[in-house]
């Protein structure tokens, strides 16, 4: 038998409200309340409320904290400011992906570094051994478990938070605050992973019951009508995908190159011009790969005739039968009313090639290619 | 949601409503609500002869596709048309009006292998 999955300080919030719960990478999450269609529409057409606990969450601290992270981060960290966030790689020698990351700057010396969950012991391995190699002077503490994480996603979330904040609207993307709430201390950053505005806080553990009670202050998640309302993992995936957002595991992977992910914004491969010479890990293997012209694979969007899904692993054909990739997620959108999928293509068949066709293994489900990301939020 | 007591359960999620010589099958609560969200569903097609086992189409979901089987020998002799414009009909109402297909039986044997609403309930609490 397996471990029982660990509840997360939310848990009691999720089974009062009904949730079906499941263990995702080792915690007890909410899969769904009401049902996955319905709190994915809640979240893009008003709020939806995220238990986000499971993300690690670590602190890195001490004169050298810029160095360890300019050294395993593909991104540059030195031009953070202080109440910045910056989404980040961190990748293996050979380039490929060890996780996809969020860096908070919270002082010259101190970072929060927000990583998968199913990647925290690995990441916080792979940087106790960087800082013994380089005799760097930085504690990397794994705040998990003390402390809790909520995401508030849609376009309502601001209206909301404006009833306890008047600061935290004015937050631009990608930024932080520190909030002294009452008697707790609240991380809130304009972060998220569906492709709406929103916020994602991070709190105390011993404080959610409180915080919860603040975040959904006049709020009855019952009342069809509720601005807010909880939203489980199954429509976390089906918006993430809708904004051609990568999920490890997915899209990223120790064995998939970090130029094949449609996040090359991430990945700066000039930043040891900066840092003396300095490079970050598998930088040199993504200058090989740039040089030789770059992955053979890089990610695409699909859009598939029909209703049937498109799942990990299906091959993608051309028309002469021929393998030229394979899915890596999809779903049927529920905002596009159409079944969508991202999947690595070869890059003459990624640049727009002819006719495409995912295997399903019973049928072939004819597919054309489509910018990511699928969705976008409208502007305001 | 209670488990309606007029039909019978497989241990593979399905109920069998026999009405006469015919059966109506469908997927039930506890199935439906592991699956997620219904969000394609394709039944064999009308004629389609059965033998107990076979699967009589395949549903998919957020989560996963599955098959749905048949635990009689006989024909396909309907199929519930709102599916291919409301796939969702399945998750809302498992045991009315998201039933999947009505089956002619040649031999109703496989019936025997089912159990009542008591005792799938008991297996698996919803």
């Amino acid at each position: 038998m397996a471990k029982s999955p660990q509840p997360t300080p939310i848990h009691d919030f999720h089974v009062s409200q009904g949730a079906q719960l499941v263990d995702y990478a080792g915690w007890s999450l909410p899969m769904k309340y009401e049902g996955v269609t319905a709190e994915h529409h809640q979240v893009r057409r008003s709020a939806g409320m995220f238990d986000v606990s499971h993300m690690g969450r670590l602190q890195i601290k001490g004169l050298h904290a810029r160095r360890l992270l300019e050294r395993v981060c593909t991104r540059r960290i030195g031009t953070m400011e202080q109440g910045q966030c910056r989404y980040t790689l961190i990748c293996n020698e050979t380039g490929g992906v060890r996780d996809d990351v969020i860096v908070y700057r919270m002082d010259d010396d101190e970072f929060m570094v927000v990583v998968n969950a199913a990647n925290r012991s690995k990441i916080v391995e792979h940087m106790g051994s960087v800082v013994a190699n380089l005799g760097l002077k930085v504690s990397v503490e794994d705040r998990t478990e003390k402390t809790a994480m909520v995401a508030a996603q849609g376009p309502r979330v601001m209206e909301l938070i404006s009833k306890v904040s008047s600061e935290i609207p004015t937050l631009k993307r990608y930024r932080f605050t520190v909030k002294n709430f009452l008697v707790m201390k609240l991380i809130v950053s304009r972060t998220g992973y569906t492709g709406e505005d929103g916020l994602e806080v991070i709190l105390p553990a011993n404080m959610v019951s409180m915080a919860m009670k603040l975040l959904m202050k006049d709020i009855d998640p019952k009342d069809p009508n509720a601005i807010m309302k909880p939203a489980g993992l199954g429509a976390r995936d089906t918006l993430r995908i809708e904004a051609g957002m990568p999920l490890y595991g997915h899209e990223l992977g120790e064995d998939i190159n970090a130029l094949a992910c449609g996040v090359d914004f991430a990945i700066s491969l000039d930043k040891n011009v900066d840092e003396d010479g300095v490079t970050f890990i598998g930088q040199e293997a993504l200058i090989e790969t740039r040089e030789s012209g770059g992955p053979p694979r890089v990610l695409a969007g699909l859009k598939i005739d029909g209703r049937r899904t498109a799942r990990q692993g299906m091959p993608v054909v051309d028309a002469t039968g021929a393998t030229v990739g394979v899915v890596t997620s999809g779903c049927v959108s529920p905002t596009l009313d159409a079944s969508i999928a991202m999947a690595f293509l070869d890059r003459g068949v990624s640049e727009g090639g002819g006719a495409l066709e995912v295997d399903t293994g019973r049928a072939k489900l004819a597919a054309s290619l489509t910018p990511l990301p699928f969705y976008k939020a409208p502007k305001k | 949601m209670s488990t309606p007591e007029d039909r019978s359960y497989s241990a593979s999620h399905e109920w069998h409503l026999v009405n006469g010589d015919t059966v109506t099958i469908g997927i039930t609560k506890f199935a439906a609500d592991q699956l997620t969200d219904v969000t394609f569903a394709e039944m064999k097609s009308v004629g389609t002869t059965l033998k107990a086992g076979d699967a009589i189409g395949e549903v998919e979901s957020v989560k996963t596709t599955s098959d749905v089987y048949c635990h009689v020998d006989g024909e396909i002799v309907e199929v519930n048309g709102e599916l291919e414009a409301n796939p969702g009909v399945v998750s809302d109402d498992p045991y009315g009006s998201g039933w999947l297909v009505k089956v002619k039986m040649s031999s109703d044997a496989g019936l025997s292998t089912l159990v009542d609403a008591k005792a799938y309930d008991a297996e698996h609490a919803s």
